[in-house]
């Protein structure tokens, strides 16, 4: 069971995507999961042939779990190693509806025992399930994280929209439709090319040391209809031309809020970008979501000018360095015609 | 294609962007996107429907003028060539 962000726990397995037998390459979608936030396309994160399913379809199951198994190319099957279950064990979990394979079991070599299927059994709860409550337990968990082990700095610049809303407006004249750009593509991709300037803005924090990234995957804060919000990636913003880009966000916003993401969207934002000005605030300062080190606000333009931020990450960056780089983003965004 | 029946294309494809709003409860003298909470993105979203739909351009410069459900349905029935706020006879 991959992780999806840092709010996630455990898994429900909707469906698999294959079977036994099947081969498939990075990238491919094996599985659907379900998340307190959404269902997530699961990719492979590896090439190989599916030798055994382990998690049965409406299983919920822990973070790092083993789902199924994958033989590399060119691998022998091996061998299942089948756990150790008494049939009375067995025969309990069965009444019980508990997956015994799934149990550590305490008896002789590791077997597991009645005792052991009992106490899963009993514990094992059954509640209805509340998404919005589900959505906002898996929030305030993500935050709480954060703010416990972030030491947050937060700093704002008012920047001049000018000539990106008038390079806007011209080119938008001239394209149809449904190639039109939105400011938010050119926040998304001057943050992008600002992070790729400041590698200590971009990249995750994991047990203890920075891990910067040579990508910039831009995690952008979608608010959801029925409440709540979700922050999939866009990857490789920096590379992307800004018509590419904001076909990739129109594409993304649509499938976050149909229910249809990929697990790759979900865990690989390096940075995020929130823009609260549709909602008419000054400006917005963000709580960082782990492990990433930094997120980007974006306020309402107001009279030609809008409020960039950046809530930043002390045992990463120091405010300076943040200054810097919203510095860099408003610089970006003075030459439009060039993200 | 009558105001009746615009209002029907309409209203269908915004259902589509909002699936929750209730017909009964839409002012249609009051400013759309603030009734229907409808973003930057979900407004591209639905001019793009209706531009697909109903075979019309809408210039960026022009958005202002669908502001109320009222307004919408007056310039679009502008558009495909129906008089404004004329309901066409049974």
């Amino acid at each position: 069971m991959p992780s999806l962000g840092a709010d996630m726990v455990e898994g429900k397995l909707v469906e698999w995507r294959i079977k036994p037998g099947d081969t498939v390459k990075r990238g491919d979608i094996v599985a659907v999961v379900e998340t307190p936030k959404a269902a997530v396309d699961v990719e492979s994160w590896q090439d190989g042939m599916v030798q055994e399913l382990l998690t049965k379809p409406g299983e919920t199951v822990p973070v790092g779990a083993v789902m199924a198994v994958l033989l590399a190319p060119g691998e022998a099957p091996r061998e299942v190693v089948r756990k150790k279950i008494s049939p009375a064990a067995r025969k309990r979990a069965a009444e019980l509806g508990v997956d015994a394979e799934r149990i550590a079991g305490t008896g002789p070599d590791g077997a597991v025992t009645v005792e052991d299927i009992e106490k899963v059994g009993k514990a094992a709860p059954a509640p209805a399930v509340d998404r919005a409550a589900e959505m906002r337990k898996a929030i305030a968990a993500a935050m709480s994280r954060s703010k416990r082990e972030i030491p947050h700095y937060y700093l704002s610049h008012s920047v001049s929209l000018a000539r990106a809303a008038a390079w806007l407006e011209a080119e938008n004249a001239r394209r149809a439709l449904p190639e039109r750009l939105l400011m938010a593509a050119l926040f998304i991709k001057a943050t992008a090319l600002a992070g790729k300037e400041f590698p200590e803005m971009n990249g995750h924090y994991r047990e203890g040391a920075f891990q910067p990234s040579a990508a910039v995957h831009v995690g952008v804060a979608i608010s959801l209809r029925q409440g709540g919000l979700i922050a999939p990636a866009i990857h490789d913003a920096e590379k992307l031309a800004l018509t590419d880009l904001m076909k990739a966000l129109t594409d993304l916003v649509k499938r976050a809020r149909a229910g249809s993401l990929r697990s790759s969207e979900m865990s690989d934002p390096t940075i995020t970008v929130t823009n609260l000005g549709e909602g008419g605030v000054d400006a917005v300062f963000g709580v960082i979501y782990p492990p990433q080190v930094a997120l980007v606000g974006f306020g309402a333009p107001r009279e030609g000018r809008v409020v960039a931020s950046v809530s930043g990450d002390h045992r990463v960056s120091d405010g300076y360095r943040g200054a810097l780089f919203l510095a860099a983003i408003e610089r970006l965004l003075q030459a439009p015609e060039k993200l | 294609m009558n105001r009746a029946e615009l209002r029907a294309v309409f209203l269908e494809e915004l259902r589509r962007i909002a699936p929750e709003i209730e017909e009964a409860e839409l002012k249609s003298d009051r400013l759309l996107r603030e009734q229907v909470d409808l973003d930057s993105m979900d407004w591209l979203n639905f001019l793009v429907a209706l531009h697909e739909r109903l075979r019309i351009d809408i210039p960026e410069a022009d958005y202002a003028r669908l502001a109320t459900l009222d307004q919408a349905l007056d310039y679009l029935g502008g558009k495909l060539g129906e008089p404004p706020n004329v309901a066409s006879p049974p």
